[in-house]
């Protein structure tokens, strides 16, 4: 990475990123304090019969905790939960869902966007091609992979990987996690709107099968520019927007700090978007959420691609071509009036 | 609006000045020469500015634009009975529903597009347009069905496919999911069309943004642009607000594309018409 715009990055950004996702997240903090006297009561003595109850006790009562904050967050807490730092990101799910990963690098044209990682990878016996966003940890972690704000040369990286895939009928499995795509100069002179239109129609075409999840942020055409597929899930705490609630919250309440009434009224947590039929399933987060447990994430996330790549490698290829046209031709909601129109 | 960049979004040119097309009035002020102009003057010209050297490129509604575009009387709309609804019961400061109705009554359309076919000098073509004037020519469900209904109308028909796209707001935030997901609708059905060797001429003016450009206005075969159009993904504002940088000059114009590659040709409006059709000759 050599842009200007990644140098110039944006301080402030990653000041309020690092020290929000660092924290223990407000509504979470009740269920720490719970763990951090579990561990005290556990760290006292030799077991008696009363503390052995009082910890079952309090695992089961930390437990309900869980449940009780993680089964109702509301649009905007989603959003915190998507964004945590420690939530399990593509290179750890390529750790803990696949073997033998090999990366291939390049868009042939530019550079190796390192906001989008691409490879071959092994899902138990299924050879597959890799696709995932990732954004990194650290400040340097970030600040390599450009925080998981691709640049166009990651977008052609990664159709141009799937072409290769297609051609050698390896299904694809891609991982979205991106806030959107970059919103910089260098992106624009190079045609960051050109190559994600061109995405979303050479992947609509693609004649093998694609299984995309969004993992944890969805973030608008920067996502859908590796989001046409034959299977959308979601991870259950992740969330995936036309617009990120702050910008939206800039646009039609003139201020970002609305962010969190944006977040609700844009609709799109996992189980809104299954509502409206958009995605195909909820990959069920651990108890705390993805961020507590990669273990539980990942044996999720394993199992609901091994269900779905099954499922697709059955179909003929034309079929499914077909069948992923339908599947986004039919969303929408309109008023199909018989009435003569106002516009006439 | 705060300066993360993680507002890069389909959406986020929706911040640019507000344009409810030709101001009413006798005279209109120019932004190409900052000359008072006669308003007949301008319409007589196609919008565009007659004063020696200007040429300013103004709005013009999408049904001047198909008068312009097509033989007279040859238009014929379709899908025009598809209408908006508010499927998430958005809500800002206003309910989506009333801007729809709102939006319904200052503009005179019933959504942010016109599609349907018509004769360009006597060469069949099927027609989009979006309108710039509604909710900022976004692309919400109705527009990503009447486009992807004349794009498949055009595959089945073997007719070439032309679409006018002005769209400062790219893809309508009041419909959130639905919205974004109709670049993907639209995009797929260009992929057919592609397919079956259909010709797509994409017509950029000022402004195409967002989830708009990022779909179907960036797909043509052949793409033309007005002259100083504002053209890009993100606005200028959120990439100015990222980078943090003064942005080049004449960024995201139609000529800064043209230099970057990413469109054909830049046509002067009184010019696109006979453009379009040699083109159509050649690929025809
Ligand atoms: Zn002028």
């Amino acid at each position: 990475m050599s842009t200007d715009e990644t140098i110039a990055q944006d301080d402030s950004n990653i000041d309020s990123m690092s020290a929000t996702a660092r924290r223990v997240l407000p509504f979470e903090r009740p269920i720490f304090e719970m763990e951090e006297k579990l561990k005290q009561v556990e760290r006292t003595g030799p077991p008696s019969a009363a503390s052995r109850e009082l910890i079952q006790n309090m695992r089961e009562q930390i437990a309900k905790m869980k449940r009780n904050v993680f089964d109702h967050l509301d649009a905007w807490q989603t959003v915190q939960v998507a964004r945590h730092e420690n939530r399990p990101q593509t290179l750890d799910y390529i750790e803990l869902v696949f073997d033998d990963f090999m990366e291939l690098h390049g868009d042939r044209a530019f550079d190796d966007d390192r906001a989008i990682i691409t490879g071959f990878a092994k899902l138990d016996d299924r050879k597959v091609l890799l696709v995932g966003q990732h954004k990194g940890r650290n400040f340097k972690e970030r600040t390599e992979h450009n925080f998981g704000m691709a640049h166009p040369e990651g977008y052609r990286k990664a159709l141009s990987k799937m072409q290769m895939a297609a051609k050698y009928g390896l299904p694809i499995v891609c991982l979205i996690d991106t806030g959107g795509a970059y919103p910089g100069i260098g992106a624009e002179e190079r045609g960051q709107a050109y190559t994600i239109a061109y995405n979303l129609r050479e992947m609509s075409q693609l004649a093998t099968p694609i299984v995309c999840v969004v993992i944890g942020e969805g973030g608008s055409g920067g996502a859908l520019g590796i989001g046409i597929g034959d299977h959308i899930a979601m991870m259950q705490f992740a969330y995936y927007s036309v617009i990120s609630p702050e910008g939206c919250a800039g646009i039609l309440w003139k201020n970002s700090k609305f962010a969190d009434q944006a977040a609700r009224a844009l609709r799109f947590t996992s189980k809104d978007l299954l509502e409206f039929g958009v995605i195909d399933e909820i990959i069920r987060e651990p108890p705390g959420a993805a961020h507590r447990d990669h273990r539980i994430a990942a044996a999720n996330l394993k199992a609901s691609l091994t269900q779905a790549l099954r499922h697709l490698s059955g179909m003929e290829r034309e079929q499914l071509v077909e069948r992923r046209y339908e599947k986004f031709r039919k969303i929408g909601v309109f008023e199909e009036s018989l009435i003569t129109n106002v516009s006439t | 609006m705060s300066t993360s960049p993680q507002q890069s979004e389909v959406s986020a040119s929706q911040d640019l000045p507000r344009k409810r097309g030709v101001p009413e009035g006798l005279w209109i002020r120019c932004d190409g020469c900052h000359d008072t102009v006669f308003r007949k003057m301008v319409e007589k010209n196609l919008g565009v500015c007659p004063q020696a050297g200007c040429g300013h490129h103004f709005y013009v509604p999408a049904k001047s634009r198909i008068q312009q575009l097509l033989d007279e009387g040859s238009f014929e709309e379709w899908f025009a009975e598809i209408l908006p609804l508010d499927p998430l019961s958005f809500h800002d400061k206003k309910p989506y529903r009333d801007r729809l109705r709102d939006e319904q009554q200052k503009s005179g359309l019933s959504e942010a597009c016109l599609v349907g076919r018509g004769y360009l000098r006597g060469r069949p073509v099927v027609l989009g347009v979006t309108d710039s004037s509604f909710i900022m020519g976004s692309m919400g469900s109705v527009v990503g069905e009447k486009l992807t209904r004349a794009i498949e109308a055009a595959t089945r028909l073997q007719l070439p496919l032309l679409i006018v796209s002005g769209s400062g707001g790219g893809a309508r935030m009041h419909e959130g999911i639905y919205s974004l997901m109709q670049m993907g609708k639209v995009c797929a059905a260009l992929g057919r069309f592609h397919e079956k060797k259909g010709l797509y001429i994409s017509v950029l003016t000022n402004p195409t943004m967002g989830g708009v450009a990022a779909s179907f206005a960036s797909l043509g075969d052949v793409i033309l642009a007005e002259p100083k159009a504002l053209i890009g993904f993100a606005g200028p504002r959120v990439v100015q607000a990222t980078c943090k940088i003064e942005l080049p000059k004449g960024f995201q114009t139609s000529e800064f594309l043209l230099e970057h590659g990413f469109i054909d040709r830049i046509v002067a409006r009184a010019d696109l018409r006979s453009e379009i059709a040699r083109i159509i000759d050649y690929c025809g």
